[in-house]
């Protein structure tokens, strides 16, 4: 970063859309950080050897299930019932995945994969307010910068945490706790503020989540308020409002 | 054995990830389809948020929830996000000394 200023007065597309994508990173690369080094520290004390921590964080590369997996691999559980209970957690991608990609149809499959395999939460839900540059020269470029920022902050993030243990004072790593959420709301407000129904959508998102969760594991809560809450987009959304 | 459940997570994790990559190509989605999926980042989002934004710190829920009412403040304002996140991380930092 910083490397390009004097390129900038004659950036190419690409370029450009590099620096876009890795600008709408950078939130969530802070909110990565303090995560991904907790759970350096976490999986170290679970047991796990530093290259199969970090081996973790390439290969799997999302945060809750992480955790839960070096907290169950530390207490002894089963290896079907560690890889049966991160699908639950992860399946959301799914949806997210299926929302994301009918965005990016002109784009090729070669594409397509990859950027598929990099999507969490926070790629998700920057990605997919951002949806005009799909359409923009150089787009996909945009996409895979955000998501490679985040990708290497949350590698480095959990090799530094095995390496070093805990960096960041703890105050400060728990304040630091609230980034992403912080972060999903300063991309919902906006929208909220072009258009209310949007914030509806939201809210019984909320909702359905929170009474799913009285029954049900989180990862299920989340599926079924994103995928519930999202069908009330049918009747609160106008078609073509802002894609196709 | 801990490399064999590493690769199970990592199957476990990519494959929900990346089967509409594949789908999606021989898919024509009705309208209304595709109003469901454009609500769904909206829809994630609400998810996402809330209740968890409650365990920012375990023990004291409203913590949280006063960040997150500084974020939608500070959002509302029309501050870049990067402004909004360190708002609230300051926020939770002075209520937790």
């Amino acid at each position: 970063m910083g490397t390009n200023i004097a390129e900038k007065r004659k950036t190419s597309p690409s370029m450009q859309m590099v620096q876009r994508g890795m600008a709408v990173g950078f939130p969530i690369m802070l909110g990565y950080l303090p995560i991904a080094l907790t759970y350096g520290v976490l999986a170290k004390q679970a047991g796990l050897t530093l290259t199969e921590l970090t081996l973790m964080s390439v290969m799997v590369f999302a945060g809750a299930s992480q955790f839960m997996g070096a907290n169950m691999i530390a207490v002894g559980a089963g290896a079907f019932e560690i890889i049966v209970a991160t699908f639950v957690l992860n399946f959301r991608h799914f949806v997210m995945s299926l929302s994301f990609m009918n965005h990016l149809r002109d784009i090729g499959r070669n594409w397509k994969v990859p950027l598929s395999l990099g999507l969490t939460d926070e790629t998700f839900a920057v990605s997919a307010l951002h949806t005009k540059e799909a359409k923009e020269e150089k787009g996909i470029l945009f996409y895979t910068a955000l998501i490679l920022t985040a990708y290497i902050a949350w590698v480095l993030g959990s090799l530094l945490g095995g390496l070093l243990g805990e960096v960041i004072p703890e105050q400060l790593s728990q304040s630091m706790g609230i980034a992403l959420y912080a972060m999903f709301i300063g991309l919902l407000v906006p929208s909220v503020k072009k258009e209310l129904r949007v914030g509806l959508i939201a809210i019984i998102a909320m909702l359905i989540n929170v009474i799913c969760s009285q029954f049900m594991s989180e990862g299920w809560a989340i599926v079924l308020g994103t995928v519930l809450g999202g069908l009330s987009g049918v009747f609160l959304l106008k078609g073509e409002k802002e894609t196709s | 054995m801990i490399i064999a459940i590493i690769i199970g997570m990592s199957l476990a994790t990519m494959i929900p990830r990346v089967i509409p990559a594949f789908i999606v190509d021989k898919l024509q989605f009705r309208d209304w389809i595709n109003r469901w999926l454009n609500a769904i980042p909206f829809a994630a989002l609400g998810a996402l948020i809330f209740p968890g934004i409650l365990t920012v710190v375990p023990d004291k829920p409203y913590i949280g929830l006063v960040g997150g009412i500084v974020a939608i403040a500070l959002a509302y304002l029309g501050l870049n996000v990067i402004l909004v996140v360190i708002g609230s991380i300051v926020t939770v930092f002075l209520f937790t000394m």
